[in-house]
């Protein structure tokens, strides 16, 4: 409290406390006893009401309290008393305890450690080929996979539009273990330039669209591509003479069937004309290094087990 | 007041404490009835009690609320935070079951089976066995500190202790494995909050059961009171027969009461002296009066001693004592509207519980749609990516497989076959295809069955929405 501006806040807080105390056992104190009438007989009167009289004739029966209830009430003032003293809370005294939420906070993280802390050292010492042959942390990388990566690359990991297939082996920067984890680390800036200004004009733009198409087979304008093939040339210093990428600055490889915006020959015309920004984000301190590195083993193994690549081959 | 002390000059006035000082209550024993049926209850409710918890079940223990896992086991069943609705059911049968036995029979699970009463009549058991009966623990008070007393006081405080922990003891065993707690008792090694909840039930044990007794009826539970508001004027309650027992007075056995003036009624004060909350039943129907009925069983006592008929205290309604009903009255005003609503309501509800348990299924499934946008294959075709949410609540591993069905041509397209260890939770990716136009874009519903391959009787059907890019 006391952090932000002066101590006057919190003396305030502690004399209304203290002052809330006090009055309650003034309160109680004041309240639990009463004057009663003595009879003839030396002995008190039985008090049928308490005097209080509402309305003209609704009074309060006498209905005491039995005696434990009423300690029961002093009781309650000693325990906020000892309360305050041992966890703080009267105005800006921490407590004798010192206790706070962000220590306990910190102690969970420390028991955390402690208890799953081995098990991460033990996978952080073995390469990301080994960890990907353990069963335990590819179910700890499929749980970090769902709760970080899936939004993006889908929960089966096979990607959406602009978001790449992570279960083919078609990589874009790259699928050796080494590669991934720089992926994972510092993330990627995909970034196509618009071409069209180098490319020509709009027809040119499309020869080179029917011309990238035939490079992978996909349905084309034969005659298009021919034009096109000369105008491959700007493409080429990022694509490569034979259009198979370079994984190093991250241009996909054009002659496979793999296409991260649709292999049609508007959603090329597109990519020319307007050029592609993408970006996967950096994860480094954002999850710990040990978890990256069980990440970047289960996605490695969504690529490179026998069983996985049978399953991502498209069946229709 | 100062003012009627000043002009009168008579008047004198002390002050006095506002709060009414415990007088403690010494109930005497009895036997017959009403007292053989109050230690039948506590028989039954305590074996249950203390022995339910060293059952054993399928190689674990038979019932066992695991709260750290989150999952319940009642001999056969388990049951999941998902299945809280029973929790709810229970609270409302009990409530029910509340209404109506208090509107046939007044507050007789006061008087019988609650904790409160059944405690109670433990911890009475062990003073009476210690110190003795009514007279003797009213003179063993009275009399001032001696070996005697302290030997029978500590005595009487160890014993009630010892149960009171072991009561404890059982009532952490059904939170953890109680014949691994029984391990940790004898090599102190509890955890913290164990023991913290052994000392805490066993402290509520002791101070309500021993010191509190019918305070707690009087000043603490929110039953005895709104229990009243149940009761109508065929309600049976414990009722002292006024007609019948005044004016009363002390007789000869040989006298003829009759002549002499008197009713039945010979003021032994017996009724009062075994009552539990010390009240005297021939003032009528008080709020402290748990209808435990120990008050006609004294009674019942003097009268065969005495020769006159029995039930001068019993159960029996306001309206048979006004209108002079006999046994067969009294049970045709039971059927009355309340009565017959109230056991409607029970049975549906009880009926409902039943099926639902049988029917209960132990494979839970929740679909869940990928966020991200529908995938267009190379032919056209979409996908979409679901996540299946499997729960195999039962405690054996299952196989499962999954189908899809609702729009021509919908295949799943990743493995359809897969398998659950006992009583987990698991994330299943499933990757749905639909060929190119067959389905109108927009929603389209579609439906996941995901059935136990070993049991064609366990399926679970659930809808989802399959999205085709407009």
């Amino acid at each position: 409290m006391a952090d932000f501006i002066n101590n006057w806040l919190g003396t305030l807080l502690a004399f209304i406390v203290a002052i809330s105390i006090l009055g309650c056992a003034v309160l109680l104190l004041s309240q639990s006893k009463m004057k009663i009438k003595v009879g003839a007989d030396g002995k008190p009167l039985p008090v049928e009401t308490t005097g209080h009289v509402w309305d003209g004739d609704l009074r309060e029966n006498n209905n005491p309290l039995p005696g434990w209830w009423m300690k029961l009430f002093y009781g309650t003032i000693i325990f906020a008393v000892a309360y305050l003293l041992l966890y703080g809370g009267f105005g800006s005294y921490k407590g004798y305890l010192g206790w706070s939420e962000t220590d306990e906070y910190a102690a969970e993280l420390k028991a955390g450690e402690a208890q799953y802390g081995p098990l991460f050292q033990k996978y952080m010492a073995m390469d990301i080929p080994t960890v990907a042959k353990d069963p335990q942390a590819l179910e700890i990388g499929e749980r970090l996979f769902l709760n970080t990566c899936a939004q993006c690359h889908g929960s089966d990991a096979q990607g959406v539009r602009g978001f790449p297939n992570l279960t083919d082996s078609d990589w874009l920067y790259g699928g050796a273990p080494e590669t991934i984890m720089a992926t994972l680390h510092d993330g990627r800036n995909g970034f196509m330039p618009p071409m069209a200004d180098a490319v020509g004009n709009a027809d040119d733009v499309l020869n080179v669209a029917n011309y990238v198409l035939s490079l992978s087979g996909s349905p084309h304008d034969e005659a298009k591509a021919q034009l096109g093939k000369a105008k491959f040339a700007v493409c080429s210093s990022c694509h490569g003479e034979d259009g198979k990428g370079i994984q190093a600055m991250g241009a996909p490889n054009l002659t496979d069937k793999t296409w991260l915006y649709g292999g049609t020959v508007a959603a090329i015309t597109e990519g020319i004309n307007k050029g592609r920004k993408n970006q996967m984000p950096a994860y480094k301190g954002v999850i710990d290094e040990d978890k990256l590195h069980i990440l970047a083993a289960y996605v490695w193994s969504l690529s490179n087990t026998p069983a996985k690549n049978a399953q991502t081959s498209n069946k229709l | 007041m100062t003012k009627d002390s000043e002009t009168s000059g008579v008047i004198q006035e002390v002050e006095l404490s506002l709060f009414e000082t415990q007088k403690k209550i010494y109930p005497r024993a009895i036997s017959g009835y009403y007292a053989n049926v109050r230690w039948f209850v506590v028989w039954f409710t305590q074996v249950l009690f203390y022995g339910t918890a060293w059952l054993t079940w399928n190689d674990r223990q038979a019932v066992l609320f695991d709260l750290a896992a989150r999952k319940f086991y009642i001999f056969g069943l388990v049951f999941w935070p998902q299945d809280f609705i029973y929790l709810a059911v229970l609270l409302i049968i009990s409530a029910l079951l509340l209404f109506l036995v208090t509107a046939v029979a007044g507050r007789v699970f006061c008087g019988y089976a609650c904790p409160q009463s059944v405690y109670t009549e433990m911890f009475m058991w062990i003073e009476r066995k210690i110190e003795g009966d009514r007279n003797a623990r009213i003179k063993l008070d009275s009399v001032p500190l001696s070996v005697r007393k302290i030997s029978l006081k500590t005595a009487k405080h160890a014993a009630w202790i010892a149960l009171a922990l072991w009561t404890g003891f059982t009532f952490v065993g059904y939170f953890t494995p109680i014949h691994t707690l029984t391990l940790e008792v004898l090599n102190f090694s509890l955890g913290p909050w164990q023991l913290f909840w052994i000392l805490f039930y066993g402290l509520a044990t002791y101070g309500n059961a021993g010191w509190m007794r019918e305070q707690v009826c009087k000043y603490m539970c929110p039953y005895a009171r709104f229990q009243s508001a149940m009761f109508d004027k065929d309600t049976l309650t414990v009722t002292y027969d006024t007609e019948r027992g005044e004016p009363r007075g002390s007789r000869s056995k040989q006298a003829d009461y009759k002549a002499l003036g008197l009713g039945t009624c010979i003021d032994c004060h017996f009724c009062v002296q075994v009552c539990p909350t010390g009240i005297d039943i021939r003032e009528g129907l008080q709020y402290e009066c748990i209808g435990c009925a120990l008050c006609a069983d004294a009674c019942d006592l003097v009268m065969d001693k005495m020769g006159y008929p029995r039930g001068l205290i019993r159960y029996t309604t306001e309206h048979a004592l006004t209108e002079k009903l006999d046994r067969s009255g009294i049970v045709q005003r039971m059927l009355r509207p309340r009565i017959l609503i109230y056991t409607g309501i029970l049975t549906l509800i009880v009926a409902v519980l039943v099926l639902s348990l049988t029917l209960r299924s132990p494979l839970k499934v929740d679909v869940i749609r990928d966020r991200g946008l529908p995938r267009i294959t190379e032919n056209g075709s979409i996908d979409n990516v679901y996540r299946l949410q499997i729960m195999n609540t039962e405690e054996f591993p299952h196989r499962y497989s999954i189908e899809v069905s609702g729009i021509p041509g919908v295949a799943l397209i990743s493995d359809t076959d897969f398998e659950m260890p006992a009583a987990t939770t698991k994330v299943i990716p499933a990757r749905i295809r639909v060929p190119d136009g067959a389905a109108r874009k927009g929603s389209n519903k579609i439906i996941f069955v995901v059935r136990d391959r070993d049991n064609a009787a366990v399926s679970v059907t659930e809808k989802a929405a399959f999205l085709i890019p407009r």
